[in-house]
């Protein structure tokens, strides 16, 4: 496969596929070059899809660390005009958003 | 006292002991920023208030109140880390304006700990970068020559500390964002163990790679700064109750019968470049020569840690980046009417105006590697190849006390000459990304200079809260470090 003819796992359609999953809107360019760029690296990831794993619980997080639990009590450590005032948009202490519903 | 080479914990004590104030201190270095910042773009915002916390620590000294270990001692704050009312962005255009109403519990441990907040330093975009040329405020230089990258992502942390425009830093590793810079810029930089330091108030990149630490001028300060902003923290449950130790107090040179680890598939590494070969092998005589024995250690799986590195960190990105939605905090779209907008489109205008290139890059990768039909063949394959990696650590740490590396195949390079290429990323990640997949502290202490001038630092690896192991090695070889007091020319 040649380096302009990127695999069909990341042809345009899957790039514009998976950005609206993302929601995420790309250009064509970005697009266009995520693809070629994108396929490379799968295709080096698939180095890996050949070690023997069979049985291997996933390392999801790498110290495994014992939780504690504490007691689930409620605190107030913020106000509610703390938390909207980064807000780029806000009519007393909501949030405006485009229609939900 | 020279506050260019003092030590923290004498700046400490001779604010302490009132032979200068705190806030004296404190604005020597907001002078010197504000000097060098404008040619090296360190700092993405400095913070004129740690003139009056430094007064308040001079205050309490006057009233004969107790003042934690750090009092008086100004820090610059990688801007990933939140920051009660200074604004911080991530260097991205997404979180421009964001105001945090709270600290992040590095931040707040060293504010208790009576250090000074002096600003918040250049990063690449969410730390997704090696170069911080991906900053979207612009491209932080490197102290040593300017035409340099400082490194990344915690380039800022790198360049503002060689430069010492303040007397600590903290910065952020994934893959290698404290090490690979505190190397390009020589500066002492540690990743703690995964669990060791508090990850709450930072901005998410990859939550199961991502730690914060030092980047300081000396293997002490980083001790001494570990201790202050590690031990377990009831807002990460991920955070662990082991007691954190004495690092600096404890800290010993003497390295008769440790036993350093090489690892067999590094070793010939053709990738690396001839001034870090030479700068290791001048390492290793070192060690030798200071009593220390070598252990041959295998792992093989090192090979692919890149792959999974990226798989791994662009998953777990795409989903802490989802976040950003235009709605609670950050960037919005610049809509003239939201009624009749679709939600959607609300979001992937916002979205795809907010983020840098990068960052959209690894959100689409990630969002592939997690979409239905993908998962088990790529992020599940990789955790479980991230188990096996973790496991061949274990063994090998069973053998030695630390492992000695490169840190980066490369030496800092010229900004803008590194085009995006996917290869070239790979290789040059591959010496620091497998200790962040298997949670282990990692640090660079500075080694060596190019036949350019420009600074190598030296990588050692510990088992898990295997800390005081590594600090103690990096402790020796500071001192007998061929660059022992070599500075930049902005000093």
């Amino acid at each position: 496969m040649s380096n302009n003819q990127p695999s069909d796992k990341f042809n345009k359609d899957v790039i514009q596929k998976i950005a609206n999953l993302a929601r995420l809107r790309l250009s064509p360019e970005e697009a266009n070059e995520f693809s070629e760029q994108l396929s490379k690296i799968i295709i080096h990831f698939d180095e890996i899809s050949n070690i023997d794993t069979q049985g291997i619980e996933p390392l999801i997080t790498p110290s495994e660390i014992e939780y504690s639990t504490r007691e689930d009590v409620a605190k107030q450590n913020f106000k509610a005009e703390d938390m909207v005032a980064n807000a780029p948009e806000k009519q007393g202490n909501l949030f405006k958003v485009p229609p939900v519903v | 006292m020279d506050l260019l080479t003092a030590s923290m914990s004498e700046t400490r004590k001779a604010i302490a002991e009132k032979k200068i104030s705190a806030a004296e201190v404190t604005k020597y270095f907001l002078n010197r920023a504000e000097k060098l910042n404008p040619s090296l773009n360190a700092f993405i915002k400095l913070n004129p208030d740690c003139v009056k916390q430094a007064e308040n620590i001079d205050q309490k000294i006057a009233k004969g109140e107790n003042v934690g270990v750090l009092a008086g001692v100004p820090f610059g704050i990688k801007d990933l880390l939140c920051t009660k009312g200074i604004e911080t962005t991530a260097a991205s255009k997404m979180l421009t304006g964001f105001v945090p109403p709270y600290d992040s519990t590095v931040v707040a441990r060293l504010k208790n700990a009576g250090a000074t907040i002096v600003g918040k330093l250049n990063l690449d975009e969410f730390a997704m970068g090696s170069s911080n040329e991906s900053s979207f405020h612009g491209v932080c230089r490197n102290p040593w020559n300017p035409e340099y990258v400082p490194g990344g992502s915690s380039g800022g942390s790198a360049s503002a500390q060689a430069s010492r425009l303040v007397m600590g830093t903290i910065g952020t590793d994934t893959g290698g964002s404290i090490r690979q810079p505190s190397s390009f810029c020589g500066v002492v930089g540690i990743k703690p163990t995964y669990g060791r330091v508090s990850r709450y108030g930072i901005v998410a990149f990859a939550s199961s790679l991502d730690q914060a630490g030092p980047m300081v001028s000396s293997v002490q300060d980083a001790a001494l700064t570990l201790e202050v902003i590690a031990g377990q923290d009831e807002l990460d449950g991920t955070t662990s109750a082991k007691p954190v130790e004495a690092f600096s107090k404890n800290l010993s040179a003497d390295l008769k019968g440790k036993k350093i680890g090489i690892v067999k598939e590094y070793h010939n590494s053709e990738l690396v470049h001839p001034d870090i070969r030479k700068t290791y092998e001048q390492a290793l005589e070192t060690l030798k020569s200071l009593g220390a024995e070598f252990v041959e250690v295998s792992i093989p799986l090192t090979k692919y840690a890149v792959s999974m590195y990226y798989l791994i960190s662009a998953s777990e990105a795409s989903s802490n980046l989802a976040r950003y939605d235009g709605v609670k905090y950050g960037y919005r779209s610049d809509f003239k009417d939201l009624s009749g907008l679709p939600l959607d489109e609300f979001y992937a205008q916002t979205r795809a105006e907010g983020f840098g290139k990068e960052v959209k890059r690894r959100i689409i990768l990630g969002t592939f590697c997690l979409s239905s039909g993908y998962f088990d063949a790529y992020y599940n394959k990789a955790c479980q190849v991230r188990r096996l990696l973790r496991n061949q650590y274990d063994e090998a740490f069973a053998k030695c006390d630390a492992i000695i590396s490169p840190v980066s195949t490369t030496p800092t390079f010229k900004i803008g000459t590194r085009v995006y290429d996917p290869l070239k990323m790979y290789l040059n990640d591959i010496f620091t990304t497998s200790t962040n997949l298997a949670g282990l502290p990692g640090m660079s202490v500075p080694f060596g200079l190019t036949s350019d001038g420009l600074p190598i630092g030296i990588q050692l690896t510990g088992h898990h809260f295997q800390e005081q192991k590594i600090l103690n090695v990096a402790y020796a070889l500071e001192q007998n470090s061929p660059v022992k007091g070599k500075t930049p020319s902005v000093y």
